[in-house]
């Protein structure tokens, strides 16, 4: 007599996988990256192929050591979405070791050391940047002047000559570096003293050319934006980090605008649409595995990061801050967790994580 | 209209309801037999009343309810009661369990029966008995009986019908609302006079079944005259609104409160398959002989309704719809998200089988391999009961049970959403049925001990009491030791007591430490302690005498113990001439056996007095001797708790030395008293340990050398105590403990192979291995248990 196998329920899946939910994620990064393309040149297109190169090596490498189907692991994708996320943010046209070795650090010690997908504390991407933000400051904060605000007769590099500049091979002779580098919105912002807001954007190039904020990186910011709508569209992720975390950004940039006097923060639209604003908000702290777990909580974690963005970019030492703000709410997770338990259904009143019952 | 409220979370898998709804419902050939499980509920299994041999009619009672939670079992067709025997029955763990097996005679012959057109007249008691007797238990998939829940103790407002059926692919409630409204709301109309006319009635239906709908609504309609307040609601449609829980939120918006029922909150909820039932039990005096089943998946060329007679084997029910075996890796009772798979096609349809389900393995294909949990939290957002599955799956992974109690394990329904949803594939429910048995074992082992504790309490206090009376006495005696002490150290029969008792001599002084625990404030008791550390004092003398007068001491030692062992003999062969019952012979074997325990104890003590390095120069041995005064003072200084672990040890020490020697002996007659003896040990040590878990922990100070006890000897200590606690078990409650905590070992043994598998670990094969092994012994313990169970 034939015996069915025993099997348990549910018995039907839905046709949702893990490595599609990371395909959508990379897919959804192509605006934003469009838009660093067309206004930095191949320099973040050559990051991401490096970074996926190392981060396919590293993860398969630490696989095979530990003794796990490499193939298997792999098809996850999990490793790209951080090599990608990581080209994403460093500077267009780092030197190749300083994408490697961000990389690298990234997947091997942020990541599987702490036992591979799923259980990393803190978002490896992110360990990665901070890494080489301190560890290389100069070469963190070189960035590139968007095309269309470059002198006269000056050009970004092509693809080849962008090659030569971040490959160890001999370096274009035809190209003066300094004359396509620059600083930042943020970074620029920083440094200005004395000036009211008003006539500081008026005289700074990068942004009385802008239409919004920050020539260039507003439509960086809004591919990003697009892409995350779409993920969030898919419901790959929830609303409730991104939303807090811009809505914490809005809120204290106008608190701080301070009318635009020569002390005022700046402008709530320049917080939201330069630096890695909305990277960050999107792609950064969505990453499941670091966030807090339940809606409430990652309302929390969205707002303590956006706060946090906002208090470093104004006060700290750096321009940006989202690598900062994002490691220390990963911190305080676990913590977030613990007290924001949802109400299960047939309960009064949500219970903290940490109660006994005897 | 009235409102609808949302549940949150949900899932709207692929209904796949389409193809079993075509044809009306129809009706099988009588299967060549008829298998008639005791326990198609929940509860107590029913009581056979017939015996192989006998003929019964259809609708005859085979077996009645046995207590308040239990269904009685009809038979379904007439025929010949062929044998009541094991046979697999429809269970998650493929078990097998009794049932009376029918040969049907063809005849299919009604037993007399009478229905109650006026039921209106009769006293809800009445009709409650009817329906107990009916064998009427919930026919949505729970199989509770019908008859308790509609006998609540609280005042009830709100009855709700249940026609939601919200899982895939089955339509059997559906067809029936279809095909025969009339009879539910006759039914409702009973259930309503039952429960004292509630204000409110209400049907839920989902809004994917119109047809229902609209019959449901026409029956209603002209059955309005006999004053009806039945409100037909639909909703959207979405898995899992049947769940009762969901089912009361969605149309009441109330939550039915952890670990509560729903009567607390004045609703009832019965399904429609149950009402119709209760409708043909109580007017047509039908007892429940059939149910509508759904066959369906695409390895039946066939999809379809029947009106199955209960006992029907499945394999009857899919040779009738052109099955093919071959294109069916799983064969399903129930739906795709909740239902259990069927090892054997052999196992009857049953009050609750609303569905079998024979998919194609394109319509099924195996379940990937399960990938790390990523976090995405898409569980949590399909979760009907707002849990945090990831959150739950990890503590279930670390078996932190605090953490999952702290995040409502126990509110999980098992509905399979989060499963359904999660990208990585993790069978989660998996993980969380095995962490809530575990748990559970853990529960009923705590309630265990919370009793021996209290048993423990009660002892201490009459044993106190009795010291009390004791004490008067101990002082006159203590007087008189005292002046004979003084007399000479070496009297002869403290040696032999020295001797005699050198085995014990741990274990007295600790049996019950209470008694001898300092006391402040009552001197008396404070006298007999003196009055111990002297006699030990005068033993430890005694032990410094020569070695002839040690050796005549042992040489008594010996004849005593021979002595008592061959009387204890002479009494064992005695009650086995007089057939004494088991319980009796095993006692006097174990006493057979600690006589020979300690008559070799003694032989072994003189054999090393013979050896020549083995005398009063042994500085080792004149230590221990010199030391033993101090000890025994030490011990009686000694908190409770330091005694119960100097008495643990010792009576550890002692099962060792038994269960070495139960490895070397193979008479069996000498095993069997080796093993009470054992046994009894075991129990000692299980109260010693109970003792001392009880012992509040502020009157032990920092322990002094408390062992650190590895893991293994940690193992150890629990499979003794099993088996203390096993040997105080009815044979019954021990194969049901025994069931119980293999089941739970299976589940986390499954749990861990599917990680294994997961991570591709070495030890696949092994954990394969065991959960087979596991698997078998389920399987063997659940037929022990069923043949155990009449
Ligand atoms: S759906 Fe699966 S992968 Fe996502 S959080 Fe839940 S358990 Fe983890
Ligand atoms: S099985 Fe339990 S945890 Fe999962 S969705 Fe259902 S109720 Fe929630």
């Amino acid at each position: 007599m034939t015996l069915f196998p025993r099997v348990t329920s549910p018995h039907g899946h839905a046709p949702q996988r893990t490595d599609q939910v990371m395909l959508r994620v990379l897919l959804a990064t192509l605006p934003g990256l469009v838009a660093l393309t067309w206004n930095f040149g191949w320099g973040t297109l050559i990051n991401i192929v490096l970074a996926s190169a190392t981060a396919t090596a590293c993860e398969a490498g630490v696989m095979a050591l530990r003794k796990r189907p490499v193939r298997f692991y792999l098809s996850d994708l999990s490793a790209l979405v951080t090599a990608v996320l990581l080209g994403l943010a460093l500077p267009p046209l780092a030197p190749w070791w300083l994408v490697l070795m961000g990389v690298a650090f990234a997947i091997v010690i942020a990541k599987q050391f702490y036992g591979g997908l799923g259980y990393n504390p803190f978002n490896p991407a992110m360990v990665g940047y901070v890494v080489l933000l301190i560890s290389f400051p100069i070469e963190m904060t070189t960035w590139i002047t968007p095309r269309e605000l470059l002198p006269e007769g000056v050009s970004l590099p092509g693809l080849w000559q962008s090659l030569q500049l971040v490959l160890p091979l001999p370096a274009p002779t035809d190209l003066a570096v300094d004359a396509f580098t620059g600083a930042t919105p943020l970074d620029s912002f920083k440094h200005n003293t004395g000036l009211l807001t008003e006539q500081f954007y008026q005289q700074t190039p990068l942004f009385s050319e802008a239409e919004l904020a920050g020539f260039g990186w507003e439509w960086v910011n809004l591919g990003f934006l697009a892409g995350g709508g779409w993920l969030l569209y898919q419901r790959i992720f929830t609303w409730h980090a991104p939303a807090a975390m811009l809505a914490a950004i809005t809120l204290l940039s106008g608190i701080f605008y301070d009318g635009g006097s020569s002390t005022s923060a700046g402008s709530p639209l320049m917080h939201l649409l330069s630096g890695a604003t909305m990277l960050g908000a999107f792609f950064i702290i969505t990453d499941p595995v670091t966030s807090a777990t339940s809606n409430l909580g990652r309302l929390i974690y969205g707002a303590g990061i956006g706060i946090l963005v906002f208090v470093i970019r104004v006060w700290g030492n750096y321009p940006d801050a989202v690598a900062f703000a994002v490691l220390l709410m990963n911190f305080a997770a676990p913590l977030i967790d613990n007290y924001t338990v949802p109400r299960t259904y047939g309960h009064a009143r949500a219970k903290r994580a940490t109660v006994k019952k005897d | 209209m009235r409102k609808i409220w949302d549940i949150p979370g949900g899932i709207h898998p692929p209904e796949n309801k389409k193809q079993s709804v075509d044809q009306s419902i129809g009706a099988l050939p009588l299967p060549d037999r008829l298998v008639l499980p005791l326990n198609q509920h929940i509860g107590a299994p029913a009581r056979p009343v017939v015996k192989p041999g006998d003929r019964v009619l259809k609708g005859q009672v085979v077996a009645e309810p046995h207590g308040i939670v239990s269904a009685g079992v009809h038979a379904s067709t007439s025929g010949v009661v062929e044998s009541i025997s094991l046979h697999p029955v429809p269970h998650p763990s493929a078990m097998s369990s009794n049932c009376i097996i029918v040969r049907p005679d063809g005849e299919d012959r009604w037993i007399e029966h009478q229905g109650i057109a006026d039921y209106g007249s009769r006293d809800p008691q009445q009709l409650l008995d009817i329906i107990r007797l009916s064998g009427i238990a919930g026919l949505g998939g729970a199989g509770f009986p019908a008859s308790v829940k509609l006998g609540p103790r609280q005042p009830i407002d709100t009855l709700i019908i249940n026609g939601t059926e919200c899982e895939p692919y089955i339509t059997a409630d559906d067809m029936l609302m279809r095909e025969r409204p009339g009879e539910i709301v006759a039914g409702i109309r009973i259930l309503a006079h039952i429960l004292g006319n509630p204000a409110n009635i209400l049907i839920g239906i989902e809004d994917n079944k119109p047809e229902a709908y609209d019959a449901l609504e026409a029956a209603l309609a002209s059955n309005s005259s006999e004053g009806s307040d039945i409100e037909l609601v639909d909703f959207p449609t979405k898995y899992p609104s049947g769940g009762e829980k969901q089912l009361i939120q969605i149309l009441t918006g109330k939550e039915v409160p952890s670990g509560k029922l729903p009567a607390e909150l004045g609703i009832v909820c019965h399904n429609v398959g149950t009402t119709q039932a209760i409708y043909r039990a109580i007017v047509l005096g039908e007892p429940l002989i059939s149910r509508i089943t759904t066959v369906t998946g695409q390895s039946c060329a066939i999809n379809r309704n029947y009106d199955v007679l209960l006992g029907t084997p499945v394999r009857h029910l899919l040779a009738n719809n052109g099955f093919d075996a071959d294109s069916c890796p799983r064969l399903i009772m129930g739906g795709p998200m909740m239902g259990f798979t069927l090892e054997n096609p052999e196992v009857p349809v049953i009050k609750t089988t609303n569905c079998i389900l024979a998919p194609s393995r394109e319509e099924m294909p195996p379940a990937p391999l399960p990938q790390p949990c990523i976090r995405c939290g898409m569980c949590a957002e399909a979760c009907p009961a707002s849990l945090l599955p990831q959150q739950l799956f990890w503590y279930a992974q670390s078996e932190n049970f605090d953490r999952l109690e702290a995040h409502n394990l126990f509110d999980c329904i098992e509905c399979g959403a989060c499963a359904y949803v999660c990208p990585s594939n993790i069978p989660l429910v998996q993980y969380y049925r095995a962490a809530k048995g575990e748990i559970r074992t853990l529960k009923q082992e705590k309630i265990k001990a919370d009793h021996s504790r209290q048993r423990f309490e009660f002892h201490k206090e009459r044993l106190e009491r009795a010291e009390a009376e004791k004490a008067a006495k101990r002082e006159a005696r203590r007087r008189a030791t005292e002046s004979a002490r003084a007399r000479g150290a070496e009297d002869d029969s403290g040696i032999t007591a020295s001797v005699a008792t050198s085995t014990e001599a741990s274990s007295t002084a600790a049996t019950s430490p209470e008694a001898k625990a300092p006391e402040a404030g009552t001197s008396a008791a404070k006298a007999t302690v003196e009055d111990i550390i002297m006699a030990a004092k005068a033993r430890a003398e005694a032990r410094k005498a020569s070695p002839e007068q040690r050796r005549a001491a042992l040489e008594r030692g010996i004849e005593a113990a021979r002595h008592r062992l061959d009387s204890t003999r002479q009494k064992l062969a005695d009650g086995e001439a007089d057939n004494l019952g088991e319980a009796s012979l095993d006692k006097l074997r174990a006493a057979v056996e600690d006589a020979r325990v300690k008559l070799a104890d003694a032989e072994g003590k003189l054999a090393k007095l013979d050896l020549p390095d083995s005398n009063d120069s042994d500085p080792a041995d004149s230590s221990r001797d010199t030391g033993s005064a101090e000890r025994v003072a030490k011990k009686l200084g000694d908190s409770p708790r330091q005694q119960l672990q100097g008495k643990i040890a010792a009576i550890n020490n002692r099962i060792a030395v038994t269960e070495q020697k139960l490895a070397e002996l193979t008479d069996a007659a000498t095993l069997d008293a080796l093993r009470s003896g054992l046994d009894k040990q075991r129990q000692k040590l299980a109260e010693a340990q109970q003792q001392l878990s009880a012992l509040p922990v502020d009157t032990a100070p920092a322990p002094v050398e408390s062992p650190v006890q590895d893991a293994a000897a940690a193992a150890i200590t629990r499979a003794r105590e099993k088996a203390a606690r096993l040997a105080q078990m009815s044979p019954e409650e021990k194969l049901r403990s025994n069931l119980d905590s293999l089941v739970s070992r299976l589940d986390k043994a499954r749990a861990r192979l599917a990680t294994a598998i997961a991570e591709n670990a070495d030890h696949v094969e092994t954990l394969r291995t065991t959960v087979v092994n596991l698997e078998s012994k389920v399987r063997e313990a659940e037929t022990k248990l069923a043949q155990g169970d009449h």
